[in-house]
């Protein structure tokens, strides 16, 4: 079942008088419960693709639909929203709010939601979660009494509080050491599995890619033919490395 | 509820620092308790200067004999004598605006006591109300005289400062003996020293007798009166103690002669004052004192309306017109005090809010990420602009109580609490920090949640 599907997405910066395309003409597909790796050196337009699966920015022209719905023509205030209800992100740098504790910067999502919790709600909801990534014990603790690894598991459940179709990940290992990495990937992973939340992992670093089930590689604004070859369009690529893999993903036009 | 949530989320943002938000908020802290302090000390310092051009006989209005006049030659004023004692007590008894009223007789001649002399610039014979009028209630010694002095033509007299010091050298005058154009008194209270009026007069200058005696005992004699039959009053034998032992016995119903009652059908009036001081209840009742008793007068001295007054009625519109001028001149230079000090305050609140929002970009763009639509971002750094802005309000009218408690404790001076002013320290507190907390909300608000992000 399709989650997110991008067809024909570009997304070209006016700098002046000079056309700076990003993406151009990018189309794939992420299937609800999958676990997907962006993978793309540094300038090859896998920020701005993030940005725009995660509705904090719109494409200059393509469709967007996220859970069926087509969502590149909403306005700012509807695309919050969306971004409230349908997704969860997690930083490179954590993006923790500083002199706050755990539980509070798990809970301040949950502020904005439209559905209006009580404190008591909240905080019940927060500590859930924060007991499931393992830190019922420090909850009370600033972003700067925890380590990276754990930081970033705070992230973790911050982005989950709100139950979000999709969870993306910007470089979540960037800041962190191997060991680290290898826990918090394997965090997701089980996320993935257990409840079925469908992740996308952008990275340039093959070795987080690696724990994906399904690799997209983007260069220079579009899509590599590489190792996902599954095609869920009929008629089209054949099977490829990775085989288990739902998603789908073609090369754009240029 | 979610109003509630956003003022929780500012004070929780404020919480994070604590030592700016502290430092922020002084100017409005500063402004705030400036205010509040200047009000009430301003307040204070307005009802004692009130006090005082009162106590200078600001609400006194003084009614005064017609002027006669014949063949166009005004005789000036006090020309006629149309005042009675009557025409006093039927103001008193009437009259709602005013106060007090006192008859007045005055005049003008030697003291002596022992061989020291003296002419006192003003000799009154009044009633005990005179001192109430002119707020003059205490004396420095002795007593006042009584209404019964008054009814009997006592030989009594209360005496200002200045004489005190010219005749009896620091003596007590209490009980001693004094003459009046050769009539004794007998001193029985001195009065609290008034000092100069605003002509320079000496208030001070002063004795105070029952009106009676000073009518019949003293000037009686030298005063011819005109309704009365003078002839009676005046020496009829020779005499040369008349003024020691008057041989004219006081006579307050003297019967008017057949010539006279043919001449006047009017009710005769027994005998009359030189002048009426009256009190007005307060500043503001004034008119409405002079209407009453104009009004009264009228009809007492049976005046239509194209005949005009028979006596005039003084009010101190001088000093009437210093007093509220004072009040508000304090008053707006106040004003402009307590809004200089705000807005410097208000612009502190701007510039750290602004430094804030810059330092909080990371902050921003995350909580946009999460869903905070731009107008949950102004409400919030709203929000915290006004909770601080409130939070100096209320510290300041603390500080501000606190100064002007200060103030009266240490130097004394007049402090009244006012309640407006804390009630306006409040709402300006809050609007600055709407105002000036405006513009750094939108410019937050406003921001790219990508850019946000991505802001180091």
């Amino acid at each position: 079942m399709t989650l997110i599907e991008l067809r024909e997405i570009r997304k070209t910066y006016y700098l002046g008088e000079v056309d700076l395309p990003v993406l151009r003409g990018i189309s794939l597909t992420i299937g609800r419960g999958e676990l997907t790796a962006l993978m793309g050196v540094s300038g090859s337009g896998k920020s701005t693709l993030m940005n725009i699966l995660g509705c904090l920015d719109h494409p200059t022209s393509g469709q967007y639909w996220l859970d069926g719905k087509e969502i590149s023509t909403l306005s700012a205030n509807q695309r919050a929203l969306l971004r409230n209800r349908m997704i969860g992100f997690v930083f490179q740098n954590f993006n923790l709010l500083p002199r706050t504790s755990a539980l509070e910067n798990v809970m301040m999502p949950l502020s904005y939601a439209p559905a209006d919790l009580s404190e008591r709600q909240m905080r019940r909801r927060a500590t859930e979660l924060l007991d499931r990534i393992g830190l019922a014990d420090r909850m009370d603790h600033q972003p700067s009494q925890l380590s990276g690894g754990q930081q970033q598991r705070v992230a973790i459940a911050r982005a989950l509080v709100n139950h979000p179709q999709v969870l993306l990940a910007d470089e979540p290992t960037g800041n962190l050491d191997s060991h680290t990495s290898e826990e918090l990937l394997r965090m997701f992973q089980e996320l993935n599995r257990s409840e079925g939340i469908t992740i996308v992992l952008v990275t340039h670093d093959p070795g987080v890619a690696r724990h994906a089930r399904q690799i997209i590689h983007i260069r220079d604004g579009l899509i590599e033919d590489g190792d996902t070859a599954f095609a869920a369009e009929p008629g089209a690529a054949g099977p490829g490395p990775a085989a288990d893999s739902a998603g789908r993903a073609d090369g754009g036009v240029a | 509820m979610r109003s509630y949530r956003t003022f929780k989320t500012a004070l929780r943002a404020l919480r994070r620092n604590v030592m700016r938000a502290a430092l922020t908020t002084l100017g409005i802290v500063i402004g705030v308790a400036a205010v509040i302090a200047m009000m009430e000390i301003g307040a204070g310092s307005s009802a004692a200067i009130q006090k005082t051009i009162t106590n200078m006989g600001a609400n006194n209005l003084m009614l005064m004999p017609g002027t006669a006049a014949s063949g166009g030659i005004s005789f000036g004023g006090g020309s006629t004598t149309t005042l009675t004692p009557q025409d006093c007590d039927a103001i008193l008894r009437d009259c709602s605006a005013v106060r007090n009223a006192a008859p007045v007789v005055r005049a003008r001649t030697q003291v002596v006591y022992g061989n020291r002399n003296w002419v006192p610039s003003s000799i009154y014979g009044t009633t005990p109300a005179f001192l109430d009028v002119r707020d003059w209630t205490g004396l420095a010694e002795g007593e006042t005289f009584a209404d019964r002095d008054v009814r009997n033509a006592n030989r009594v007299c209360v005496l200002g400062q200045t004489i005190v010091r010219e005749l009896f050298e620091g003596q007590s005058p209490v009980g001693k003996v004094l003459r009046v154009k050769n009539v004794s008194f007998r001193v029985i209270g001195v009065l609290r020293s008034k000092g100069a009026n605003m002509m320079g007069m000496d208030q001070d200058d002063i004795l105070l007798a029952p009106w009676t005696a000073i009518k019949y005992r003293v000037t009686g004699a030298s005063l011819a009166n005109v309704n009365q039959s003078s002839a009676e009053t005046s020496p009829s034998s020779v005499n040369s103690l008349n003024q020691l032992y008057p041989n004219a016995q006081l006579d307050f119903y003297p019967i008017p002669s057949a010539v006279q009652q043919a001449d006047t059908p009017m009710p005769v009036r027994f005998t009359n004052v030189d002048q009426i001081w009256l009190a007005a209840r307060s500043t503001s009742e004034i008119p409405l004192a002079v209407q009453q008793v104009t009004n009264l007068l009228r009809e007492r001295h049976r005046i239509r309306p194209p005949a005009l007054d028979d006596f005039n009625l003084r009010d101190m519109t001088e000093m009437t017109k210093v007093l509220s001028s004072t009040t508000a001149l304090m008053t707006s230079l106040l004003l402009c005090v307590a809004l200089i000090s705000l807005v410097v305050g208000g612009v502190g609140i701007m510039n750290i809010m602004l430094v804030s929002v810059t330092e909080r970009t990371r902050e921003i763009g995350l909580r946009m990420a999460v869903g905070a639509r731009p107008p949950d971002v102004l409400r919030q750094f709203l929000a915290e602009a006004v909770v601080l802005c409130l939070i100096g309000g209320a510290v300041g009218i603390l500080l501000g109580r606190g100064a002007s408690y200060v103030v009266t404790l240490v130097l004394h001076w007049p402090v009244q609490a006012s309640l407006p002013a804390v009630a306006a320290a409040v709402l300006v507190s809050a609007s600055i920090g709407i105002i000036f907390g405006y513009y750094p909300a939108w410019k937050a608000s406003r921001l790219d949640p990508i850019e946000a992000l991505r802001y180091e």
